[in-house]
C-alpha cells in the first residue's frame, strides 16, 4: 500500500464518525476492533518499512493551498515509525482495559479522534498539517479529562488546554516566520519540512526561532517551569486519559525538538545546550524530589514522568547519534512503562477508589500477580538493565557525556533518585502487613486487565534484552539526521559537537 | 442663459449601480405588495428577499472590475466587489432566520424586509465609492435602517439598544463629517483619489501635518465607532444584548466589513503616503482593542454579550492587518470576515434557536452560560455544532477561523511586526478561555435537574442555516486555495 499513512490517519477518523451510529451496547467491541485494525495497519507499516533507508518513506503529497505552500504532505522515517506504532498500541490497550461505563460511546469516539491526531502529528511533514493535528489533539483530551476525570477535572482540563494552546500559538508565529524567510529566499511559499531543512539561517535568526519553537515544545513535554499543568491533568484524568497523555501526547513535544528544532536550527541548538540541559537537569532532580514527597500514587508516577522526560531532552540535546537515538528509544520506553504504570494505578483505583499510598500496604500478599507486574514496570522505570528503560537512559546519558561529564553525572542521579521514590512507593504499597482491613478482600488482576498488561510486560523484557530490531531503524535515521546537521552547521562549535561518532556500534 | 447639461447614458455607466438598484427596487416591490394585499405571510417576504438578494448577488458578480460610473461617484474595483459579495451573502444567510417556530413581532411586518433591503443597498453604496459624501450617504442609509430594525424587535431592551446605537451612531456620523471637512479643507476635494494626489503634493509644506493627521484622526474615530474599537466600543455589548440574535450576528459582520473597506480606502492612502503616525495609531488601537475586549469578554455571564466582546476583539485583530498596507494583509481581511461570517452566523443562529420568549434561566439575560450546561446530554448534535463554532472562534485548526488567523498573523509577520504577531497569538490564547467556558458548560457540567430541550425556536430553515454554517466552518480547508487566490486577485487588481 503506497498510501498507508493516509489510511492510518483517516481510518480512525472514519471509524469515529461511523461510531456515532453504533449502538451503545456494542461500542466497546467496536472500539476494540477499530483499534486492533489500526494497530495491525501500523505493524504492516513496520513490515513494509525499509530499515536500511534513513530518509523519509511512504511520502504522500496532495495540495491544499499550494499557492501559500500548505500541502497535505506525509512521510515517515525511523524516528517517527515506532512512535506511531506505540501510539496505536497504547490506544488499543487503553480501550481494552477501559473500566469506565458512563457515556462509554462518547469516550470511545473521543479516543478515536485522539488517535487520528496522534498518528497525524508524527507522520506529517508539512508544518501547517503538523500544527493542525497538534492543536486538534487538545480538543478530545480536554473532553476526556473534563468529562471522566476526578473532582477538579474541569479546572485541570482547561488548564491543560490553555497552557498548551498558548505555547503552540507562539510556535505558530515562529513557523510563519520561517515560511516568510523561505519565501524571501526562494520566492515561493512552503511549509514543507524538507524544504525548511534546506534553509540555512543566520545564527541571530536561529536563536529567536529556536525559542519560539522551544516554548511550544517545552510546554508540551512539559519542561520545568512549564510543567505545572501536568500533575493536575494526570491527577484528574481518568486512567485511559493519563495513559495516553503520558505515553503519547508528551512525546509530541520531545519529537518536535528532534523533528523541528535540531535540523532547522543546529547552531542555535548547540549554542543553547547549556541552558536547555540545565533546565533538563532541574527537571530530573527537582521533580524526582517532588515525586518522593507525594502521598498519592498517581502523582508519584506523574512527577516521575516529568523527571524521565528530562532525560529524553538531555539525550536530544547531546546532538550526537547516541544521544538522539537514546532519547528516541527512551520516548518509546517511557511511553510503554509510564502507560503501564498508570494502568496499574487505575487497577487499584477501580477496586479501592483511592490512590493514597497510606491506604495500602501488604498488597503483595493479596494481589501477587499485580505486585509482580507492578514490580517489573517499576524496575523498568528506574532503568534496571535487561529492561526497556535501561537502554534509552544509558544511550542518552552516554551521548551527553561527550558534552559535559559533570552534567551527565548530575543527570545520572535520576537513576538513584528514581530508585528511591519508586522503591519507597513499592515498599509502602506492597510490602509489610496488610494494614487496611478492606484491602484483605481485594481480587487480583482479572483477565481483561491482564490482556492489557501482559503484552506491555512482554515488550518491556523483549526490547530490554534484544532492542536491535527497533534500534537499527532509529539509528539509521538519526545518523542521517546528524550528518545532515553536521553539514548544515555554520559555527565551528556546532560542527565540532554535532557528529556521528564511531562508537555507536559498540554502544549497541 | 444656462448651458444645457448633456450626459450620455454610456457615460453614466448605470450598470455600476445595478446591484444597489436591484435591492432598492426589491424593497419597493415588497412595499407595493403590502399595499395591494395585507395579511400575507412572512414566509413570502423572506423568500422574496432571498430572491432579490440572489439577483443582487448575480448583478454584483457580473460587474466589470475597475470601472467608474455615475459622474465618477461609483468606484467598482475588486475591493468593492468583494465587500459587496460578503454583504450580500451575509444578508442572504441571515434573512431566513426570520422563519422561527415562535412568532416574533418584527417579522410580521413587511416593512422589516423592505428596510432590510434598503439597508443592504446602503452598505453596498458604502463600499462601492471613494467619494466621501456618497460613502456618508450609504453609511447613514444603512445605519438608520439598522436602528429601526433593532427597535422593531419591540422589547424594552431592544428599544434601549436602538436608542443607544442611534446616539452613538449619530456621534460617529458627526466625526465622519468633520473628518471629511478637514480633508476637504486641505485638499479641496472629497474624491479620495484626488485627495491622495493633493496630499502627496502638499506633504512637504510646513505646518500641513496637523490638518492632514487631524482629518485622519477624526475619520479614525468615526471608523472606530462603527467597527467598535476600544475606546469607542461602549455601545456594542448593550446593543447586541438588546437586539435579536440574527440582528446581533448581522451587526458583527456586515457593518464592520463595510466600514473596514472604507477604512482601507481612507487610511490606506495615508499609510501609502508614509505618514507613520497613522500606522502607529492603528496598531495601538488594534492592540488595545483586542487585549481589553478579551479581558472584558472573560467576565461576561451572558453568551451573547461574550460574543459581542469577542466580535470587538476580532475587529481589533483584523485592524492590525489594516496597518500593514500589503496585498496579503488586505486580502486576509476579506478572508477573515468571509470566514467569520459563517462561524458567527452559526453561533448566533444557535443562540436564536435556543431563544425563548422570556428569559428562562436568568432574570435578565436570555442566554446565560448556565442555560447551556449539560447540553451534550440533552441535544448532542446541537452541542457538538456549537462547540465547532466556539473552536473555530478560538482558532483551533482545521476550523475556518484558524485559516483566517493564519493568514492575518502571517501577513503581520511578513511585514516585520513580529512583536505584534506574538501579541496577537497570546490574545488568541486569552480568548480561548472564554470560548472554552461555553464548551465546558455544554460538555463537562451536568444538565440542570429539570432539563428540557432548549431549542424553543427550532425550525427547519434555522437548522438548515446552522448546517450550512457548520459545513463551511468544518470544511473550509478545502476551499482555501481557490478562495484566497480569488481574493488576492481582486485585491491586487484594485491596486492595494
Amino acid at each position: 500500500m503506497e498510501n498507508i499513512l493516509s489510511v492510518l490517519v483517516f481510518f480512525p477518523l472514519i471509524a469515529a464518525l461511523l461510531g456515532i451510529l453504533v449502538n451503545e451496547k456494542s461500542i466497546r467491541a467496536y472500539g476494540i476492533s477499530v483499534a486492533t485494525i489500526e494497530f495491525v495497519l501500523s505493524l504492516w507499516l513496520w513490515m513494509s518499512y525499509d530499515s536500511a533507508n534513513g530518509g523519509f518513506q511512504f511520502i504522500e503529497f496532495f495540495p491544499i493551498a499550494s499557492d501559500f505552500g500548505i500541502n497535505y504532505y506525509l512521510g515517515i522515517d525511523g524516528i517517527s515509525l515506532f512512535i506511531v506504532i506505540m501510539a496505536t498500541m497504547i490506544t488499543l490497550i487503553g480501550i481494552v482495559s477501559l473500566s469506565i461505563t458512563k457515556n462509554l460511546k462518547n469516550l470511545i469516539i473521543s479516543l478515536l479522534f485522539l488517535e487520528v491526531t496522534m498518528v497525524g502529528v508524527f507522520v506529517s511533514l508539512d508544518a501547517i498539517v503538523f500544527y493542525l493535528f497538534w492543536e486538534f489533539s487538545l480538543v478530545p483530551m480536554l473532553y476526556i479529562i473534563g468529562a471522566w476525570g476526578g473532582e477538579k477535572r474541569v479546572y485541570a482540563a482547561v488548564k491543560f488546554f490553555l497552557y498548551t494552546f498558548t505555547g503552540s500559538l507562539v510556535m505558530l508565529v515562529g513557523m510563519l516566520y520561517v515560511a516568510y524567510i523561505y519565501h524571501s529566499v526562494s520566492g515561493v511559499w512552503s511549509f514543507a519540512l524538507t524544504d525548511w531543512y534546506a534553509l540555512v539561517l543566520p545564527l541571530s535568526v536561529q536563536k529567536w526561532l529556536f525559542w519560539a519553537f522551544f516554548l511550544g515544545f517545552a510546554i508540551k513535554v512539559p519542561m520545568f517551569p512549564f510543567h505545572t499543568w501536568l500533575p493536575y491533568a494526570h491527577g484528574q484524568a481518568p486512567t485511559v486519559g493519563s495513559v495516553i497523555l503520558a505515553a503519547v501526547l508528551l512525546k509530541m513535544g520531545s519529537y518536535g525538538f528532534v523533528r523541528f528544532s535540531l535540523p532547522m536550527f543546529p547552531d542555535a541548538s548547540v549554542a543553547y545546550i547549556v541552558p536547555v540541559a540545565t533546565i533538563a537537569i532541574i527537571m530530573i532532580i527537582y521533580t524526582a524530589m517532588v515525586a518522593y514527597a507525594q502521598s498519592d500514587m498517581k502523582q508519584v508516577i506523574a512527577y516521575s514522568s516529568i523527571s524521565h522526560m528530562g532525560v529524553i531532552i538531555l539525550g536530544t540535546f547531546a546532538m550526537n547519534a547516541e544521544g538522539i537515538t537514546g532519547s528516541i528509544f527512551q520516548m518509546l520506553s517511557h511511553g510503554i512503562v509510564s502507560g503501564a504504570l498508570f494502568l496499574l494505578v487505575g487497577v487499584i483505583y477501580d477496586r479501592t477508589h483511592t490512590k493514597e499510598m497510606s491506604q495500602f500496604g501488604g498488597l503483595a500478599a493479596v494481589m501477587p500477580k499485580y505486585a509482580l507486574i507492578y514490580g517489573i514496570m517499576l524496575m523498568a522505570s528506574v532503568g534496571l538493565p535487561l529492561t526497556i528503560g535501561f537502554i534509552g537512559e544509558y544511550l542518552s546519558l552516554a551521548g551527553f557525556f561527550k558534552i559535559s561529564p559533570i552534567m551527565t553525572l548530575l543527570a545520572g542521579t535520576s537513576i538513584i533518585l528514581g530508585a528511591v521514590y519508586m522503591l519507597s512507593l513499592y515498599k509502602k504499597t506492597f510490602f509489610g502487613p496488610v494494614t487496611n482491613e478492606k484491602n484483605k478482600t481485594l481480587t487480583d488482576l482479572n483477565s481483561k486487565e491482564l490482556m492489557g498488561l501482559v503484552p506491555l510486560v512482554a515488550i518491556v523484557i523483549w526490547l530490554g534484552v534484544y532492542p536491535k530490531p527497533v534500534l537499527v531503524p532509529i539509528d539509521n535515521s538519526v545518523k542521517a539526521l546528524v550528518s545532515f546537521m553536521h553539514e548544515k552547521a555554520q559555527t565551528p562549535e556546532a560542527r565540532a559537537i554535532i557528529k556521528v561518532s564511531k562508537s555507536t556500534k559498540e554502544a549497541k | 442663459m444656462l448651458e444645457p447639461i448633456s450626459v450620455s447614458l454610456a457615460q453614466l455607466n448605470l450598470v455600476t449601480l445595478s446591484p444597489m438598484l436591484v435591492a432598492i427596487a426589491g424593497a419597493l416591490m415588497i412595499l407595493l405588495i403590502d399595499l395591494i394585499k395585507k395579511d400575507l405571510d412572512k414566509t413570502l417576504y423572506v423568500m422574496l428577499s432571498i430572491l432579490i438578494l440572489f439577483v443582487d448577488f448575480g448583478a454584483t458578480l457580473s460587474l466589470n472590475i475597475n470601472e467608474r460610473g455615475f459622474f465618477d461617484l461609483m468606484l467598482i474595483d475588486g475591493v468593492s466587489i468583494l465587500g459587496q459579495l460578503i454583504i450580500v451573502i451575509a444578508s442572504i444567510l441571515f434573512i431566513p432566520l426570520a422563519l422561527t417556530s415562535n412568532r416574533f413581532h418584527e417579522f410580521s411586518y413587511p416593512e422589516f424586509f423592505a428596510l432590510f433591503l434598503f439597508m443592504v443597498s446602503g452598505f453596498q453604496f458604502m463600499v462601492a465609492s471613494d467619494n466621501l459624501i456618497l460613502i456618508f450617504v450609504g453609511l447613514e442609509t444603512a445605519s438608520l435602517a439598522l436602528y429601526t430594525l433593532i427597535a422593531m424587535h419591540n422589547t424594552q431592551e431592544s428599544i434601549e439598544a436602538s436608542i443607544k446605537y442611534f446616539t452613538m451612531g449619530a456621534m460617529a456620523a458627526g466625526f465622519f463629517v468633520m473628518g471629511a471637512a478637514a480633508i476637504y479643507a486641505v485638499s479641496g476635494s472629497i474624491e479620495l483619489y484626488d485627495v491622495a494626489k493633493v496630499f502627496q503634493a502638499r506633504l512637504m509644506e510646513p505646518g500641513i501635518t496637523i490638518p492632514i493627521i487631524g482629518g485622519a484622526v477624526l475619520m479614525l474615530v468615526a471608523i472606530g465607532f462603527k467597527v467598535s474599537l476600544i475606546p469607542f466600543h461602549t455601545w456594542t455589548p448593550d446593543v447586541y444584548e438588546g437586539s435579536s440574535a440574527p440582528m446581533a450576528g448581522y451587526m458583527s459582520i456586515v457593518p464592520k466589513i463595510s466600514m473596514m473597506v472604507v477604512a482601507m480606502r481612507l487610511l490606506g492612502f495615508y499609510i501609502d503616503l508614509g505618514i507613520d503616525s497613522i500606522r502607529i495609531m492603528i496598531i495601538i488601537l488594534a492592540v488595545v482593542t483586542m487585549t481589553l475586549a478579551n479581558m472584558m469578554a472573560i467576565v461576561q455571564e451572558d453568551v451573547k454579550r461574550m460574543l459581542a466582546y469577542s466580535s470587538i476583539s476580532h475587529a481589533g485583530f483584523v485592524l492590525a492587518a489594516l496597518a500593514l498596507d500589503t496585498t496579503k494583509a488586505y486580502s486576509s481581511i476579506f478572508l477573515y470576515y468571509g470566514l467569520f461570517l459563517f462561524t458567527n452566523l452559526g453561533a448566533f443562529t444557535m443562540l436564536w434557536i435556543s431563544r425563548a420568549k422570556n428569559p428562562t434561566h436568568h432574570d435578565r439575560y436570555h442566554h446565560p452560560y448556565s442555560k447551556f450546561s449539560g447540553l451534550v446530554q440533552i441535544s448532542p448534535i446541537g452541542a457538538v455544532i456549537m462547540a465547532v463554532f466556539m473552536l473555530s472562534l478560538t482558532g483551533v485548526p482545521p476550523f475556518s477561523l484558524f485559516w483566517g488567523k493564519l493568514f492575518i498573523i502571517s501577513s503581520v509577520v511578513d511585514a516585520g511586526y513580529i512583536w505584534l504577531a506574538i501579541i496577537m497569538a497570546l490574545n488568541s490564547a486569552i480568548a480561548a478561555f472564554y470560548y472554552l467556558k461555553l464548551i465546558v458548560y455544554m460538555f463537562l457540567y451536568a444538565p440542570p435537574a429539570d432539563a428540557k430541550r432548549i431549542g424553543y425556536n427550532r425550525s427547519r430553515p434555522l437548522m438548515l442555516i446552522v448546517g450550512i454554517a457548520a459545513f463551511v466552518t468544518t470544511m473550509s480547508a478545502f476551499i482555501m486555495q481557490p478562495l484566497m487566490s480569488y481574493i488576492s486577485y481582486m485585491v491586487s487588481v484594485s491596486g492595494y
